[in-house]
């Protein structure tokens, strides 16, 4: 399955990448999009047990009627003026006819020719401080799939899957599709455009409170279109389309990759086969999906079953004057306000933590705190793990974790043992810390016997600090430390130590 | 007081409701009344596929209600029969196809849920041609309806189960279904009436859908004031429903009751469409249809020849719009969630859908399903699809340039009277022609109504067509009873008096009304 792959530069030197991208983000709206039936995709409705949020249209049952979800409709619009398009002032619904077992009507409803959102862009910079528009050709609203699972088999594919198990808790979601046109000139930082477009897209969601565009949930997914052309052609070449990207950096991961796997077989003289392929996290690879001609034929029709949308020009008008900044002015206002050294913003965005970061702060932490919990320690747990940071916590909890440190509840070293534990799912910080008993040790006298205790076992430092020596004093710190199984606040033990030297 | 008739389910809907209302016959009087007719006749008909085993039982719970004081619906109590395309708690929805065999609901379609709310019991599911294709019901999967008038003939279709059994008196009132026709050709030859509303006027929300542009539920019933009330029951507008109007309607039994008490067609101004008036129309049709113009024109009406040139090409842009539909409205019978499902050790998901709707469908669903899906493929769609909606949007300009100068327009209902079972079944074409004079109206979704103008040479009924502009469904009920009322004076009853009696029929009650003079 390892396929041959060229060295990255020099992929570089003899084609050119043409990239473009479909963004699927899911609406976190209270009801489906066309039925009443409770959405997965709303925080209230997380970890539902399967076929449990459905009615008759999320089985597609005989008579079932579909309505159309007018806050879906709403925040559609909103993503659309904040991706910079028109919006239609009618736009119909249609039926993208395919037969597939999660797809309970044998069709889904989408739009095809008359999409909410046309012709806009967005605004990205790179971490080289390079800026660029990425070109978007639609955002059009539709509804999701019910989900399979594969049972037996290898793979978990279908392909020699024994049965398949389907759950239609996602089937109807509401989704917005947001397609660019195709993206020429991002040579070297193609994959960190990708990486980077999906983060401005994500970031603009967050923004909207559309979603909670989460990619490890599904939230928001991409699909990455790349195809490369000999320096010097006008010919587009064959593209890809892989699919699956869970994760910014998989984004980043998988261009970089089908760049390389493509210029190798391009360079061989082979041809490049159209197809959707199959993004790998753990072995960071690609592999066929099927093949996808320009030809599939889908049998669009306007939906008969809804009418069409027509926004009224006041209600865009509304819905543009509520629009927050665009991305790139919010870096800058958030570095600002934050008082962020250029290093200290950059190592933030770098690690795609920028919105984890205001989301703490806005939660209640001082934003150096915030930065250095998820910089620092949550970064390095996603690091070792190898997942997205985002997953590990929630942002409200880093910010309750170091209330806990400002209001002395906690030390810094008991802190990260509470986050070790909600990591661990045990609970939040406070809960956690009152199951594995962490706390500071505030009793004054128990303190002062541990002190005491060390200072007997090494009567010299006494007459050392006395002497000046101040630093002698780690030792019976440490050694208080290690008697309260860290437990105890450092200072504090510090005072008492040289306030035992000075008697 | 009189005493109540021996014979229930002789008496008019609205004279079986004013008997109920006034407790003078309880809902299980006349529940069970209608069931023994069932059980006498449907044997024969074989109007019903399902025959409700709780009707008794909701029967009674209303009686209880109204022994309690609480004030109920003016229909409380009355029987009802629902054609099977229509979604039912507890009784099974087939939509007459061998795919959704045994399949029961876990929800109601909003027009049974609001006859529900009303109190009428529903007497059970009636037959029809599969998913409502066809116009004969000879296209049931459980095989055909036969009409009351000549038990060797057809009742029409789709909804012919429902049209045969209120012309057999197994029931008062009944819901039927028109996507081209369903309800109000059947109707004409079964000397019933059946109304298709304002496209929007009824609510489909759980209509097992045919073509949902066209598609619209509507009452099948033996007067028009008892269609109008139906229509008024299950009428409004409907949240799960986005086609759904969203508008106040008038009182569909008050236009019925002034129309039948007013007797007079002074002032309205009545079309006769010239295309829907000449070829296929059988002459027996013909002549009754000019008796009718005479009795129009003799009760006040000023009666004039419309035009609507695009008519001749309704059938073709019809036949294009209701497979591909249709094509799509059926792809979710799969076996998949529900449904028949024919599977092997080691088949594929797609192996058991195809082998599933292959064993689940008919032959007339599987041709429609290859024609729409033709219709929509890339490189066809505008010539086909594309083009058939812009025929649809002619359609609807003729009309509208029609009823700027009429009030109404009429026409037969149907080209003939029933044909005999077997006579077109394999002749498609000659079965889609039969809809000519009914399918524009729903192109157009404007209201039609059928009702009866007489009998045939061969002594079958013949309907009439009223056509009214979108939204005008009153006018309908308004015009319907007047010439109701007109035909039943010159006939001494309302048409379905003079149908024959059935083979097994219990003894015909005292009816007020008798067969009376031919028209």
């Amino acid at each position: 399955m390892k396929a041959k792959l060229m060295d990255f530069d020099k992929a570089l030197e003899l084609f050119e990448p043409v990239l473009g991208f479909e963004v699927h983000v899911e609406l976190g709206t209270k009801t489906k999009m066309f039925s009443a039936a409770p959405n997965p995709a709303h925080p209230e409705f997380h970890g539902a047990g399967p076929n449990t949020l459905i009615d008759p249209l999320s089985l597609g049952l005989p008579g079932s009627l579909p309505v159309t979800n007018e806050t879906a409709v709403r925040y559609s619009i909103s993503l659309g003026l904040a991706l910079g398009c028109e919006i239609a002032t009618s736009c119909r619904f249609a039926r993208k006819n395919y037969f597939y077992p999660d797809t309970p009507k044998n069709y889904q409803i989408s739009q095809y020719d008359e999409p909410i959102a046309f012709e806009g862009q967005v605004e990205i910079e790179l971490a080289n401080g390079r800026r660029f528009t990425v070109p978007i050709e639609r955002a059009h609203m539709e509804e999701d799939a019910g989900k399979l699972t594969h049972v037996g088999g290898s793979t978990g594919r279908i392909q020699g899957a024994e049965y398949s198990l389907v759950d239609y808790n996602r089937a109807g979601v509401p989704l917005v599709e947001i397609v660019t046109h195709m993206i020429f000139g991002a040579e070297h930082d193609a994959p960190e455009l990708a990486k980077a477009y999906v983060g401005a897209i994500r970031d603009i969601v967050l923004s909207l409170g559309i979603s909670e565009a989460r990619m490890e949930r599904g939230n928001l997914r991409c699909d990455a279109n790349v195809s490369l052309r000999p320096r010097g052609s006008e010919q587009l070449g064959t593209r890809t389309e892989t699919k699956n990207v869970n994760s910014m950096r998989s984004v980043e991961r998988a261009v970089r990759y089908e760049i390389q796997r493509q210029a190798a077989i391009l360079a061989d003289g082979g041809t490049i086969t159209q197809e959707t392929r199959h993004w790998h996290e753990d072995t960071g690879v690609t592999s066929p999906g099927r093949p996808k001609s320009d030809a599939d034929d889908y049998r669009y029709f306007p939906e008969p079953d809804l009418l069409p949308v027509e926004p009224s020009r006041e209600l865009v008008e509304e819905l543009r004057a509520a629009l927050p900044e665009q991305p790139v002015a919010r870096k800058r206002r958030l570095k600002a306000e934050w008082g962020f050294s250029d290093l200290e913003f950059q190592d933030v965005v770098n690690g795609d933590m920028l919105h984890l970061v205001d989301a703490t702060v806005a939660a209640g932490a001082a934003p150096q705190s915030a930065r250095k919990w998820w910089t620092g320690e949550i970064a390095r747990v996603a690091n070792e793990r190898g997942v997205e940071a985002a997953s590990l916590v929630e942002p409200a909890r880093v910010a309750e974790l170091q209330r806990l440190i400002d209001e002395g509840a906690l030390t810094d070293r008991l802190a990260r043992q509470a986050l070790e534990g909600v990591m661990a799912g045990e609970g939040s910080p406070a809960e956690v810390a009152e199951a594995r008993g962490l706390k500071v040790v505030t009793d004054e006298s128990a303190l002062v016997a541990a002190v005491d205790d060390a200072l007997a076992a090494q009567p010299d430092v006494l007459q050392k600090i006395r002497d000046g020596k101040v630093q002698a004093a780690g030792a019976v710190i440490g050694a208080v430390m290690k008697a309260m199984r860290g437990q105890a606040d450092a200072a504090r033990v510090r005072e008492i130590v040289l306030e035992r030297a000075s008697s | 007081m009189a005493q109540a008739p021996t014979d229930l389910t002789r008496l008019a809907g609205y004279e079986l409701a004013g008997l109920l209302a006034a407790g003078e016959v309880s809902s299980v009087e006349a529940t069970q009344a209608h069931l023994d007719r069932i059980a006498a006749v449907d044997g024969e008909i074989h109007a019903f596929l399902h025959v409700n085993d709780g009707a008794l039982e909701q029967a009674k719970t209303i009686d209880e209600r109204r022994a309690s004081g609480e004030r109920l619906h003016d229909l409380a109590g009355a029987p009802v029969a629902i054609k099977d395309v229509l979604c039912t708690i507890g009784m099974p929805s087939t939509s007459g196809s061998r795919i959704l065999e045994g399949w029961v609901p876990p929800y109601d379609a909003t027009v049974v849920a609001r006859l529900k709310a009303a109190g009428l019991v529903a007497l059970g599911k009636t037959n029809m041609d599969e998913f409502a294709m066809g116009s004969s019901t000879e296209h049931s999967a459980y095989g055909p309806t036969r009409n009351p008038w000549d038990t060797e003939r057809i009742p029409g279709g789709s909804g012919g189960g429902s049209a045969a059994a209120v012309a057999a008196f197994e029931a008062p009132f009944a819901l039927g279904s028109d996507t081209g026709g369903s309800i109000r050709q059947p109707a004409a030859v079964t000397g019933t009436v059946g109304v298709k509303p304002t496209y929007g006027g009824v609510s489909r929300y759980g209509a097992i859908a045919l073509a949902s542009s066209l598609d619209q539920v509507g009452p099948v019933t033996r007067t028009v004031l008892d269609s109008a009330l139906i229509h008024d029951v299950i009428g409004g507008h409907d949240p799960h429903d986005s086609t759904s109007l969203k508008r106040e309607w008038p009182s569909f039994t008050a236009a019925a009751r002034e129309g039948a008490a007013s007797g007079s067609l002074a002032g309205l101004k009545v079309g006769v469409v010239k295309e829907l008036d000449s070829e296929g129309i059988a002459a027996d049709v013909q002549a009754r249809f000019q008796e009718t113009v005479q009795v129009l024109t003799d009760a006040g009406a000023e009666v004039v020849e419309v035009s609507c040139p695009s008519f001749e090409y309704s059938v073709a842009a019809y036949y294009l719009i209701l497979p591909a539909e249709a094509s799509s409205n059926l792809a979710r019978f799969d076996s998949v969630r529900f449904g028949l499902r024919v599977e092997q050790q080691g088949q594929t998901v797609e192996d058991v859908m195809a082998a599933s709707r292959e064993a689940g469908f008919g032959p007339e669903v599987k041709r429609r399903i290859i024609l729409g899906t033709y219709a929509l493929s890339a490189g066809y769609y505008d010539a086909y699809y594309g083009s058939a909606q812009k025929v649809r949007t002619l359609i609807q300009r003729d009309f509208d340039a029609a009823f700027e100068q009429v009030d109404l327009l009429i026409s037969p209902a149907a080209p003939t009277t029933a044909f005999k079972i077997g006579e077109k079944i394999d002749d498609p074409l000659a079965m889609y022609v039969n809809d000519i004079t009914t399918i524009p109206a729903n192109l157009a979704g404007i209201p039609g109504m059928g009702l009866p103008m007489g009998l045939g040479d061969d002594g079958l009924p013949v309907g009439l067509q009223l056509l009214a502009p979108m939204f005008e469904d009153a006018r309908l009920y308004r015009a319907g009873a007047t010439i109701e009322a007109l035909l039943a004076d010159r006939w001494g009853g309302i048409l379905t008096t003079q149908a024959p009696a059935l083979r097994d029929a219990a003894p015909s009650g005292s009816s007020a009304t008798t067969a009376g003079g031919a028209a």
